[in-house]
This record gives C-alpha cells, structure tokens and sequence, in this order.
C-alpha cells in the first residue's frame, strides 16, 4: 500500500510536512531519474522503494532505474565496494574494460533526458561519462565508507566522481579531497514502513512462532547482510564468550542482495561456526521479509552491529527507533546514531562486545535508558522526511544555490 | 481577559532549511583549529556553534557548540572545552564577533599550554558549512493570538530561523518574535520576556513550550 505524506503527520507533526510541501513547489515537474545496481536488498534500494513515491507525491517527476550488469561486472564492483573500504585489491585495465563495457550497454537503454541524475554509489558512477550530451545537473551518492580506501580504489572512480556537480557522503570523515561540493546527508528510516511500524505482542510473538523462536530466552540479535564488513562470526563469538555468564538466544538475520556474490560462502562459513547450537538462529530472509525483521528487532533485548566497516549502519537507526539497546562498532555512520553510554554502546574488539553483550542483559534499567534516548535521537535526525528534505535541498543547491544564504 | 490588538503588518513565519556542505578540511589538534577558525568562511562557524540545538536535542544541556564538544571529550581538553561551552552567544551580535571570541579563547589556551594533543584517526575535527535556504511557511499571524496558535504548528527550524538566525546570521539584533510583538502589538513587557528566554540552554521544543506559555499567561491577563 501506497503511504501519503499526510500519514507522517502524527510521526513527525503538520510544519516538517509543510515543509516538505512547500520545497516541492519550487522543484515542481523536474525530472529526477534515480540510478543504483539493484532493486531489492540493501539499504539504497530500500531507501528509493520509499523515497520515489514521496518525491512524485511532492510534484517532482521521479524515477528509479537500475543498471543491468554482467556477473564479471558485479565481482569487480564488489572488490571495488571492499577495496573502498580498505581491503587490498588490484584493478588493472581488464577491470577497466569491464567497467566501460557495462555502462556503455547501459547507456543505450536509460532514459538520462532528465533535468537531475541522481546516481548512487560506484557502480553506475561511470554513467557521468554521457553528460555532455544531456543538460541534466549530475549528483553521485555514496552510501559508502571511503575514508581510508585501498591504494588504487579511489582513483579507480574519482576521475568519473569529478565530473558531477555534487557528491553525497553519510559521514563527515568520508569527505574527500576534490574541486567540487561535498554535502553530508545521512540516510534514514521510514516510520511507517513493514519494517519499522509498530506490531502488537501478538503479531510480534506469531512471526516470532513461525520462525522457530521461543522467547523463553533473552534475544540478543544482529541483523545484517551476510558480509565479512559485518562481521557476523565475529559477533557469534562474542556472544558465545557472554552466555558462559548471563544465558540468551542469538539471532542472526540477514540475506544478501543480488550485487552480492561474497554473501553465501559467508553464510556458509556462520553456519559452520556455529554448529548445531539450538540457541543460534542463523535466518537467511528474503529481502522482503520486512515484518520479519520489525517483530525480531522488537523482541530482542539487545541489538548488536558489529561492523568492520560501515557506510552508515541503518539497521541501527531501525533498532534504535524501537527503543532497544545497541551496540554497534564506532565505524562509518554509526557514530553520528550513537553516543558512547548515552544512546547506545560503541565497541571496538569482539571482547568488548561479549563484555556489553552481559552488561546490557544483566542491566535492564540502563538498557532501557539507552533505548529511549536512541529512540529520540533517531527522532529528531534520522526519519525519511528529514531525508526527503535533503535531497530536496541537494536538488535546489544544484539547479541554483552557490550562495549560502538562499532566499526561496 | 487583554483586548487583542490587531497588527498593521502581520507576522510572516519563514523557516530556514539548512544542506550541510562537507569543506574536506580538517584539523588534527588546536593549532590547525585556530589556523581553520581564522579563514573559513562564517558559514562555517555559523554550523558548528548551532547544528547541536538541532540534531543533539536530546543532549541539551550538553554544550552546544562542536569545538567545545570536541576540545572536551577528543581532544580530552576538558578546561578549553568548558570555556568554549561557556561562550555566552547572546552577547554576539555578528559571526565576525563570536569567530574572534573562539580564536581568542583558543589562542590564549595555547600559550599557557605546555603540550598539544592530537585527535586520534577519524577523530579529527571536520569542518561543514550550512547552506540556509530560507521560504515562507504559509503560516501568518495578526494578533497575539493568532501568533501563539501558529507558533504550535511551525517546525522547529522555523522557530531556529526567526530565533536564531535573525539576530545573529541576518544580523537584525533582536529575534523576530519580539521585534515584532514589541513593534507592532506594542507588546513591550512581552517581548522583553520572550528576549529574556535564552535560547541556547532550551532544546528548540522546549523554547517553544516557554514561548507559549508566556503568550498564554499574557493572553489569560
């Protein structure tokens, strides 16, 4: 079902929805044609099955395309996506050859007569490459960690990155160093969505029921892509040294996306490690097990993510936004939704986490306290409609701002 | 109960949205602060002493600017992070004057430092801009009663707008609200009350709350 603006108005009160409103008149009719890798799974495409709709609501002509890849194309964007976050990989002219061959397919089946492409992390980055023969305004979002890359990565895309008018990062520390705007816009949650609304008890405990879950144990849960950047056997381990002392069940639930090819030895190798322990619940859902997600999220004590690595973490936010206790590695995005004790836990090591894995449990009060004020936090910062009012911003600056006072 | 007074002009609620804009400079200890602090631009400064009240809600009353914040708990220089947390805005009319305030503190912990610490990787003090986009809400008052009805329903940017931004970044010297029940309503008692709110040590909902609460009184004599 379709959801209107109109129904964040109880979420987040008439004015930031007038807002939203009023900065759609002046963007009234643009084209925006949205560009990533894949429909389902993830945290991007999760974002545009709820953004586009809003955006049209508001007046803008939106669309959402993706770029069809070969398999060859989609390990390279793979390493390329590790390599961006530091592992050491080698691109040589093959890759190179690749990439091109990609977007040059690509190019001749999208529709880029637009007013503004809005391209979104590094696989379909080299599109930019056909700007000259279109008028549109071109913004590159990354979702990703690019704050320490692999020697050879980030050249690998900044020659196609320099070519937009703006680039999007989700955390301050991912800025580079490059002759054009940089703006900082965070990602978000959507309120009202499967995955976030509010679910009864029942709801919660037959979902619950149907996955094979008792609650007779405390749940402490990760819930992530299968993917070494989120460490998930590092989290069994943790949570294996926390159960000698305070007993609990442990979710880990994920599935991969279809740019993913790394995900199933990763699968493979959780599984392994964790035995036939019956206190380990290794779900591997679909992407569209939003309702899922919301009742093992809600029926958790505690969530863990522990990231090596992180473009911004949303699955935080979503946990948060449920008043739960997280914690979460101080990587990527995930410092901005937690403060350190205030509004959730920031560990370091898989020791530090096994040791708040039994503080948090054994501390409800305090768990509790982290909880409520994640829940604010995500409140004032971290919603779709502060999102849709960045892009909106993102979209004004383009076509027009270069002041930093803009009168509308 | 007061006879409401009906305004010439009404009063016209703007908000102001801000897109952060990343400058890709960084300072690793004080001295590439102060070096940053002297040559940004104002809009620089403007973000990094206001964008607390509005994303740290939560914290208030944690200091609200980003260099105390950050002498204090990264650069664990807790004596300069209380005296740049202490930095009274109010007193400021211009960024120009409230940059040399923080130069200034900065400065003089420098010389009675003996050594200067540095932020650990990705720590690093990150300096932003704010591009303000300023629009009509739609929303206008003619009397004091109209004006508190719509001051429930604006967003907190636009209270930040005509509370902060008008004094300080538009340099008016006054906030909106009180200019305009002072002048127009000749409302001169109230608007001294709501000028007497400092807005620096309310979370913008709770500046809100205090807002209403002194029109209400006001309206109830």
């Amino acid at each position: 079902m379709a959801v209107g603006l109109n129904q964040y108005i109880p979420v987040v009160g008439d004015g930031v929805v007038n807002e939203l409103r009023l900065l759609g008149e002046r963007l009234a009719g643009k084209r925006i044609v949205n560009v990533n890798s894949t429909r389902v799974g993830g945290g991007v495409a999760e974002i545009l099955t709820r953004m586009v709709p809003l955006l049209r609501e508001l007046g803008l002509d939106a669309r959402w395309e993706v770029m069809r890849g070969t398999e060859d194309f989609f390990v390279l964007t793979k390493n390329l996506h590790n390599a961006l976050h530091g592992r050491p990989v080698s691109f040589g002219a093959r890759d190179a050859g690749t990439y091109d061959e990609v977007c040059t397919e690509n190019l001749k089946s999208l529709d880029l007569d637009v007013d503004l492409a809005f391209i979104h992390d590094p696989q379909p980055a080299g599109l930019v490459r056909s700007r000259d023969s279109h008028s549109a305004k071109w913004i590159w979002r990354c979702h990703i960690d690019v704050s320490a890359p692999a020697p050879g990565a980030w050249e690998f895309i900044a020659p196609m990155v320099e070519r937009y008018d703006l680039s999007v990062f989700s955390a301050p520390q991912f800025a580079r160093s490059l002759d054009m705007p940089q703006a900082l816009i965070s990602p978000s949650i959507d309120p009202l969505s499967d995955k976030n609304r509010e679910l009864g008890e029942t709801e919660i405990q037959s979902i619950l029921a149907r996955l094979g879950i008792h609650s007779d144990k405390p749940i402490v849960t990760q819930v992530s892509r299968f993917d070494r950047l989120k460490d998930p056997v590092g989290v069994l381990h943790a949570w294996q040294s926390a159960r000698k002392r305070v007993d609990s069940q442990l979710i880990l639930a994920g599935g991969s996306a279809s740019d993913d090819p790394e995900g199933a030895q990763v699968l493979k190798e959780v599984r392994e490690q964790a035995g036939d322990d019956r206190d380990v619940h290794i779900l591997d859902l679909p992407p569209t097990a939003n309702l899922e997600i919301n009742a093992i999220q809600r029926a958790s004590q505690v969530v863990v993510q522990k990231s090596i690595k992180e473009g911004f973490g949303l699955t935080v936010s979503e946990a948060l936004w449920k008043k739960k206790p997280v914690i979460a590695g101080a990587v990527g995005g995930i410092p901005l939704q937690i403060t350190h004790k205030y509004s959730g836990v920031l560990t370091h090591t898989i020791d530090g986490t096994a040791f708040w894995i039994k503080q948090l449990l054994s501390t409800p009060d305090f768990a509790r306290r982290l909880g409520e004020n994640g829940h604010n936090h995500v409140f004032n910062n971290f919603l779709l409609t502060r999102h849709v009012r960045d892009y909106l911003l993102a979209f004004l600056f383009v076509a027009d701002g270069k002041e930093d006072i803009v009168r509308l | 109960m007061m006879e409401l007074r009906r305004a010439a002009e009404p009063f016209e609620f703007y908000s102001r949205l801000n897109l952060t804009l990343l400058t890709g400079r960084r300072a690793r200890d004080l001295a590439e602060l102060l070096e940053n602090l002297r040559s940004v631009p104002g809009s620089v400064v403007y973000h990094h002493t206001h964008r607390l009240l509005i994303q740290h809600q939560f914290l208030s009353p944690e200091p609200p600017n980003d260099f105390a914040y950050w002498a204090s708990n990264i650069l664990l220089e807790e004596h300069l992070g209380e005296e740049l947390a202490s930095i009274d805005l109010l007193r400021f009319g211009t960024i120009r004057e409230l940059r040399e305030e923080l130069i200034r503190v900065i400065q003089n912990h420098l010389e009675r430092a003996s050594d200067v610490r540095a932020a650990p990787p990705g720590m690093e003090f990150f300096f932003m801009r704010s591009v303000s986009f300023i629009l009509k809400t739609g929303l206008r008052a003619q009397d004091l009663k109209e004006f508190g009805d719509a001051l429930k329903h604006v967003s907190l940017s636009s209270i930040s707008y005509h509370v902060f931004d008008a004094r300080l970044r538009l340099e008016s010297g006054d906030n909106d609200f009180s200019r305009w029940i002072e002048n127009a309503l000749g409302e001169s008692e109230l608007a001294a009350k709501l000028r007497s709110l400092d807005p620096y040590t309310h979370t913008e909902e709770g500046l809100r709350g205090a807002m209403i609460a002194a029109i209400n009184r006001r309206l109830g004599e």
